[in-house]
């Protein structure tokens, strides 16, 4: 089975169509990001408190919203994380605002009393099993299973709260909601459950994840996330500078430029959130959208060796049209696992394989579409600089192949 | 040829072996290479659960510790010499660590008479300090910058060891406490606190400045107050010398707290405490024990004996966590009784063991997962990797026919490789970092497509199958290692300025990229030269 076997199609004839949708999508990324004030930055880079809490029920977020207020100064957010593979999750969290970080860490631990107070039997007196550890569990049981004449040394103890905690975190999410749940446990007999379910009870809800970043950490990560940026893409356009000749450096650079610029937009016009694995997974693209271009400039560069008489136009046509098969293999595959990941990958890595998502299919997009007809208007708009009397197309220029490039030829 | 593809292949053979060595070692059950697996691929945090926590060493407090501590013997020194100091000197109080070299201390109304003998006796027995006269009787007191700088490295190496000291405690393995260089701030500390189950609880044992003291309560006030107000009120505003109003800590059913008139002098601190232990009493109520050291039991047996029938309270970082009444002479051993719980005695007990923080540690940043979380990602980056997979296998076999068996056996040898690494590196495996293997899945086969589209390309011009392998290996080689070395670029980058999870996804796609290069080309190219070799002759590559 072999799909593009000797194509022609005229990319860089028909550029004018492609060109436009690029900055028309530009231009759309932009304007969601102005309309909706910024970007929406995760916890990151934005100083705040978060708390991720999954519930046994759709969460009441109202209820929360109201009960937070009553202790957390200024705004408390909760939003919905169901979706990919999350349910009946919520994000509680506050922002910093000015604060330091004495009230972040306030309000973080804040967030836990609170949700205690409002969901869990505080005044009870028994433990809640959805939000405990193996300590406090152990101490809460020792007693309490000596007097109901359960006999265990304190290794079994041990072993035992081990694995009610392991059965209720890796079978339950950490959230059980009933006590027979626990009837698998190793070790588990009625003596046992009876005395569980008299010192302990069971809170619709467990926390599952918390952070919290200060003025100080959220500013770093910034600056970081900033620097990592600019250096790999000075990076690239280094290495390219040593390949090949510079305009072909730069085409490449404004492609990854037009890459990521296009895949933030999307983001915002999604919704969604920018993290450090945001970032991560920008940078990959930035590589991963350089290999392609790379290989479309390899080829222009062999091939124009052997032409004489064609013009650029053609010769990058023809380079495009050879290496279509690859190109849309390769791509392919990535696109494949990284949609593996998109759909199955959970809640944690939606924000990293959305972008690479959309920065695949963008990057292929602008390695034909973008870098290759920048080259060429360069070249044409030096050529009749050069030549202001020639008629008809100019001819192919002479490329120039940097210094230390290899002559095993590439694709 | 044959030799050549005999080399080959015990090469590629040697690899596996190595590689499944790393991975699971030589297991002799099934439990055994669960068990391996576990203990070779470590987790990072987001996986495993636990918290990574960065806190600022507020090493302004040892500052002004040590400037109030040299005022206390400046006064004594000064009485004993008889130089006149008026006023208690202020000490000036900055609130953030930038501000810790501005600490002065002010010295207001020494006669001009005495100024040359004050001058002597601080310069020779304060010598760590600057004294600069601010007119004929006011003087100011600084750190000099050499002794600044030193103060400014102990008390943080010395937070650093008593919150050592506190994880140990939890019992956490593989916990680290470290300076946490960032941004050029020398107070900072990394704690890392993988599997801990209890974050708040960890957070209140490492936060804890923990400053243990006994002191006696006031004899003509020794009953509670209700509150800091009605305490003024019945003081008549000002309070006695040397005697301040501390909170009780509020036990269980208590609506506020009720406060206490204690001397502001400690009979011992929690410096002379030893061998801190938290038990039971006899009426099963919580209660921590302690031995005193030599001095601190003299001066004990001292106050209690000539106290007997008053009241003692222990203040914990200015609360006051038992209050008790001094039944009988105590020479070198104390209970704190009446604690609140279990979880009480046992962290006061582990304060005392560990020692007081020489300064407040402020939180910067905290990032705690529980072991849910853990548990759900893997299974969730696990499903997602093998469909992945799946879906990689499938379209090479049907677009590239036998050869496509050729690239997903590399495919194969490239994780394990890449497992093998991580294990080999104990780098640690993060969620982004399983992202990366799935990643190197995707890009990993590339490097193939390169290769079989450039032996198609061959066959097509009429070349013969050899030569059509032969040139199509060579010629796409240089791209390979183009198409690489920009991807592994960026990870490097990646690697530099990311931390913990990002850093697992560099290092898992760099590693995976490298050993592409090597299953691509060389284990391949050993495949196809196999496969030809079989058949003298052939015709037509399944291609």
């Amino acid at each position: 089975m072999q799909l593009f076997k000797n194509t022609n199609y005229d990319f860089l004839g028909k550029k004018w169509p492609f060109i436009i949708a690029s900055l028309v999508l530009t231009v759309a990324g932009f304007t969601s990001i102005a309309l909706k004030g910024g970007l929406k930055y995760g916890i990151d880079f934005k100083e705040g408190a978060l708390v991720q809490v999954k519930f046994a029920y759709p969460p009441p977020d109202n209820r929360i919203r109201a009960a937070m207020l009553q202790k957390i100064q200024g705004e408390v957010s909760v939003q919905d994380l169901s979706g990919s593979g999350a349910v009946n999750m919520v994000e509680i969290g506050t922002e910093a605002k000015g604060e330091g970080e004495h009230q972040l860490n306030a309000n973080r631990d804040d967030m836990q009393t609170v949700l205690t107070a409002t969901f869990g039997q505080p005044g009870s007196g028994k433990l809640d099993l959805n939000n405990t550890a193996q300590e406090a569990l152990a101490n809460r049981l020792r007693d309490a299973l000596a007097s109901a004449s359960v006999a265990l040394s304190e290794e079994q103890l041990q072993t035992l709260v081990r694995n009610i905690l392991a059965e209720i975190n890796t079978q339950h999410s950490g959230l059980i909601t009933d006590f027979n749940q626990l009837s698998s446990v190793p070790g588990m007999n009625a003596g046992i459950m009876s005395t569980l379910r008299q010192e302990c009870y069971l809170a619709p809800f467990h926390v599952v994840s918390a952070q919290m970043v200060g003025p100080k950490v959220g500013a770093e990560l910034r600056k970081k996330a900033v620097l990592a940026t600019l250096y790999a893409l000075a990076g690239m356009l280094a290495y390219i500078a040593f390949r090949f000749e510079w305009i072909y450096g730069l085409g490449a650079v404004i492609a990854c430029f037009h890459d990521t610029l296009i895949t933030i937009g999307l983001f915002s016009l999604f919704n969604r959130e920018i993290s450090m694995t945001v970032i991560a997974a920008l940078l990959t693209l930035v590589g991963y959208s350089m290999n392609d271009t790379i290989v479309i400039f390899d080829r222009i560069r062999e091939n124009l060796k052997f032409s004489r008489k064609e013009s650029l136009e053609a010769v990058m046509n023809r380079a495009v049209n050879q290496t279509l098969s690859r190109t849309v293999m390769t791509s392919g595959l990535t696109f494949l696992t990284v949609i593996a990941l998109f759909i199955w990958g959970g809640p944690v890595l939606s924000g990293f394989s959305f972008a690479l998502v959309c920065g695949i299919i963008v990057g292929t997009y602008s390695s034909v579409f973008v870098a290759s007809p920048i080259v060429l208007f360069w070249h044409n708009y030096a050529d009749r600089r050069r030549k202001p009397s020639a008629g008809g197309g100019p001819a192919a220029p002479r490329v120039e192949t940097a210094r230390k490039s290899p002559t095993k030829a590439v694709r | 040829m044959q030799k050549n593809l005999r080399t080959r292949t015990i090469v590629i053979a040697a690899t596996i072996l190595v590689c499944i060595f790393f991975i699971i070692g030589f297991p002799t059950s099934k439990a055994e290479l669960v068990d391996h697996l576990k203990g070779n691929i470590r987790l990072g945090l987001d996986l495993k659960g636990g918290s990574h926590l960065v806190m600022e060493v507020q090493v302004q407090d040892a500052a002004k510790g040590d400037a109030q501590q040299t005022v206390e013997r400046m006064m004594q020194d000064a009485a004993k010499q008889n130089i006149t100091i008026p006023v208690q000197p202020e000490v000036s109080d900055p609130q953030t660590v930038d501000d810790v070299g501005s600490v002065t201390i002010t010295i207001k109304g020494v006669p001009p008479a005495q100024a040359s003998a004050f001058r002597d006796m601080v310069t020779s027995n304060y010598a760590t300090y600057i004294l600069t006269s601010l007119n004929s009787t006011d003087y100011q007191m600084k750190l000099k910058p050499s002794d600044l700088v030193d103060l400014k490295k102990e008390t943080v190496q010395r937070a650093i060891d008593t919150i050592g000291n506190r994880i140990n405690e939890l019992g956490v393995a593989e916990s680290s406490v470290q300076q946490y260089g960032q941004s050029g701030s020398d107070y900072q500390i990394l704690i890392q606190l993988p599997g801990v189950d209890d974050p708040a609880r960890a957070k209140e044992l490492i936060g804890t400045t923990a400053v243990l003291e006994i002191v006696g309560v006031d004899k003509a006030h020794d009953t509670p107050f209700a509150s800091r107000e009605d305490a003024l009120a019945k003081l008549g505003g000002i309070l006695p010398l040397n005697e301040r109003l501390v909170p009780e800590k509020p036990r269980a059913g208590q609506q506020g707290a009720e406060w206490y008139l204690v001397s502001k002098t400690p009979v011992i601190t929690g410096k002379e405490m030893r061998n801190a232990r938290s038990g039971q009493d006899d009426v099963r109520k919580w209660q921590t024990s302690f031995s005193l050291s030599p001095d601190g039991g003299k001066r004990f047996a001292r106050f209690t004996g000539d106290h007997v029938g008053d009241k003692l309270a222990v203040v914990l970082d200015g609360t006051a966590v038992s209050v008790a009444t001094i039944n009988e002479r105590i020479e070198d051993q104390g209970r704190i009784m009446g604690l609140g719980s279990e979880e009480e005695a046992v962290d006061l007990a582990r304060y005392l063991r560990s020692g007081s923080l020489p300064a407040r540690v402020l939180p910067l940043s905290e990032n705690s997962v529980g072991p849910s979380l853990g548990a759900d990602s893997i299974h969730q980056g696990i499903v997602s990797g093998i469909a992945g997979l799946l879906a990689v296998i499938t379209v090479m076999l049907v677009y590239y026919k036998r050869s496509g068996v050729n690239a997903v056996l590399a495919l194969f040898l490239n994780t394990v490789i890449l497992l093998a690494a991580i294990s080999a590196l104990h780098a640690a495996l993060t969620l982004p970092g399983i992202a990366g293997v799935i990643l190197t899945i995707g890009m990993a086969v590339d490097s193939n497509v390169l290769i079989f589209e450039r032996i198609r390309e061959e066959l097509r011009t009429g070349k013969g199958v050899i030569a059509a392998v032969d040139t199509g290996f060579n010629k796409a080689w240089w791209t390979i290692v183009d198409t690489h070395v920009t991807t592994v670029v960026s990870c490097a980058f990646l690697f530099l300025f990311g931390e913990g999870p990002v850093r697992g996804f560099a290092v898992t796609l760099t590693i995976g990229l490298i050993a592409n290069v090597f299953t691509a080309v060389f284990v391949s190219r050993t495949i196809f030269n196999w496969e030809l070799s079989r058949q003298r002759g052939m015709e037509a590559l399944s291609i």
